[in-house]
């Protein structure tokens, strides 16, 4: 397995949503075929009865009382914004629905 | 002025030997004239560099008490938020990205008097070895302009050899300071996993990310990282763990001390020149009075692929928040919020993000989870063991931090695989979550080489100290580039 097709790499950029050129198709194909063949090699090894480790310091309490406290003015979270309206304080986008 | 640690800066400035606005200028000049060069730093802010030193001086003057690196030149890995600063990661995405608020670590190194020169160059969001997958073009190793400096944190790596700061600070999810410390010939420290705070960290995959200094002594690095480190509310992950005095561990002593190499792992594929000199430095640590033993990491031959497999897994969902709609590119007359999405994510993007993106979207996706990302987890997990029963019998793993001194620029760039198998010896630590340090311990070529060492969980204090006790004995991190 691991043999990676021009239609995987499609269906991955689909999900990861990026649109890729035909040139990166192809060359994503090869390369990423290449580092899957490579990371193939994990599944020789046997982790039966091993737990994963997502996180190393897992469990660790990390809760606070639930009291407000400040947070970033309206202004300021739409600063960036390539488009906002500040006044409403809003994210303009395409239209998503209708249309 | 400019071959002045921080911590004789700093002392200089407290005692009325020197002002921080004479300092911080001198560095500046430093810093304009070589960057054209190095290409290390995105960007300088000399004006605001220049108005915190005036008040650290008028401080002073005034007789208030002064911070732990009052007047202290300091570079950030252009990763880190800084209000009003522009910050980009080194990508096109966020070419115009001025952060609204500060990272933890610039709040507590501003609380501690340090100046902020600027921003340094990395790869694109810390993704890289070499720092040529920065959108703003490769950095320069000060020793070799014809070789990389080293990644992702190369700029800030490059600017401390250089002499352009006498500190900075990196990130490093698999190797992003303590290689470049190795190709630069400086010490770049990774701590503990949740040692300090990554809020205001860009995150590029956040059960790994750690942000760590770079300096040309142990004691800076101790210095720096005892105002960074600590809980922070603003980050989940940071451990409650008290924090020592980092200074206070560097006792010049490693008597007894017991020193593992995993000499099995380092068979394979290591320079002899780079093998010469580690074997020289635990030699060197012996005579001082520290044993070195061998020791087994069986799993480590397979960190590379794990941290492959765990590392674009998580950047691939971290960065799914660069969708052109709060912050960031975004692709002009997109007729659809999805057409809107993917056109400013491939603009935004240079090749490797998208690659590991790309790979991490695989591992996760269904049919495909569990031969890979699970798997890579339960590895990892093995990994941490190897490392628990190696610390059953010593203090420290000591292993070269690169397999290799810093290659040219373009050697490894039409190959993603073989750049990314570069990252063997540095990627095992951040899997395991445990504190590593790169040390300059000898020269191939009039290239830097580094010794790296593993430490137990929370215990930087060991890795400095052996850091520090070993450049009494030794003049390599006293070497300066000719630039």
């Amino acid at each position: 397995m691991a043999v990676l097709t021009v239609a995987d790499v499609e269906r991955i950029a689909a999900l990861a949503l990026l649109e890729l050129t035909d040139d990166e198709k192809q060359l994503f194909t090869r390369q990423l075929a290449d580092i899957l063949d490579y990371a193939q090699q994990v599944q020789a090894i046997d982790t039966s009865g091993v737990p994963a480790t997502a996180h190393v310091h897992a469990g660790q309490r990390t809760e606070r009382d639930d009291e407000p406290r400040a947070s970033l003015p309206v202004e300021e979270a739409v600063a960036n914004a390539p488009d906002a309206n500040a006044d409403a304080g809003l994210f303009r986008v395409p239209r998503v629905i209708g249309g | 002025m400019v071959q002045q640690t921080a911590r004789a800066i700093r002392d200089d400035i407290a005692q009325g030997r020197a002002s921080a606005s004479d300092v911080c200028r001198a560095f500046l000049e430093r810093t304009q004239a070589l960057n054209p060069t190095l290409n290390a730093f995105n960007h300088v802010a000399a004006d605001r560099a220049l108005a915190r030193a005036k008040a650290i001086d008028a401080q002073r003057a005034a007789g208030a008490s002064l911070g732990p690196l009052a007047g202290v030149p300091i570079a950030l890995k252009d990763n880190m938020s800084v209000r009003g600063m522009r910050t980009t990661a080194s990508s096109k995405i966020l070419d115009t990205y001025v952060p609204v608020y500060d990272a933890t670590v610039v709040q507590r190194l501003e609380a501690a008097g340090a100046v902020i020169l600027g921003k340094t160059n990395c790869d694109e969001f810390a993704m890289g070895s070499s720092n040529e997958n920065s959108a703003y073009g490769p950095v320069r190793n000060p020793w070799a302009t014809d070789r990389t400096p080293g990644g992702s944190s190369g700029g800030s790596a490059a600017a401390v050899a250089a002499r352009c700061v006498p500190v900075a600070l990196g990130s490093d999810t698999g190797g992003s300071v303590r290689q470049p410390g190795s190709f630069c010939g400086v010490i770049g420290l990774k701590p503990t996993y949740g040692r300090v705070s990554r809020y205001g960290l860009l995150a590029f995959a956040s059960s790994l990310d750690q942000i760590g200094p770079l300096g040309r002594t142990a004691a800076d690095a101790a210095l720096v990282l005892s105002v960074i480190a600590g809980a922070d509310p603003c980050d989940a992950t940071t451990a409650r763990e008290p924090v020592p005095d980092f200074s206070a561990a560097l006792t010049g002593d490693v008597k007894g001390v017991r020193i593992g190499v995993p000499r099995t792992f380092m068979a394979d594929g290591v320079d002899p020149a780079v093998l010469r000199a580690v074997d020289d430095a635990l030699a060197t640590l012996n005579s001082a009075g520290a044993t070195v033993v061998d020791v087994e990491l069986p799993h480590a031959k397979y960190a590379i692929p794990v941290y492959y497999l765990v590392a674009t897994a998580e950047a691939s969902s971290n960065l799914a928040r660069y969708d052109g709609v709060k912050y960031g590119h975004r692709a002009d007359d997109a007729k659809t919020l999805r057409e809107m999405y993917s056109r400013s994510r491939d603009e935004g993007f240079g090749p490797e993000v998208k690659r590991r993106i790309m790979l991490g979207t695989y591992v996760l996706s269904a049919g495909y989870y569990d031969a890979f990302y699970l798997k890579a987890l339960q590895v990892r997990t093995l990994l941490r063991r190897d490392y628990e029963q190696a610390f059953e019998k010593v203090d420290v793993v000591a292993m070269p931090t690169a397999p290799t001194p810093a290659f040219r620029l373009g050697d490894k760039t039409d190959d993603p695989l073989q750049m990314y198998l570069a990252d063997i010896f540095t990627v095992s630590a951040p899997l395991a979550g445990l504190p590593a340090i790169s040390v300059p311990c000898g020269f191939a070529d009039g290239l830097p080489i580094g010794l790296q060492l593993t430490g137990r969980f929370f215990d930087e204090s060991m890795l400095l100290r052996i850091a520090d006790a070993y450049e009494r004995v030794t003049d390599w991190s006293r070497q300066s580039p000719a630039i």
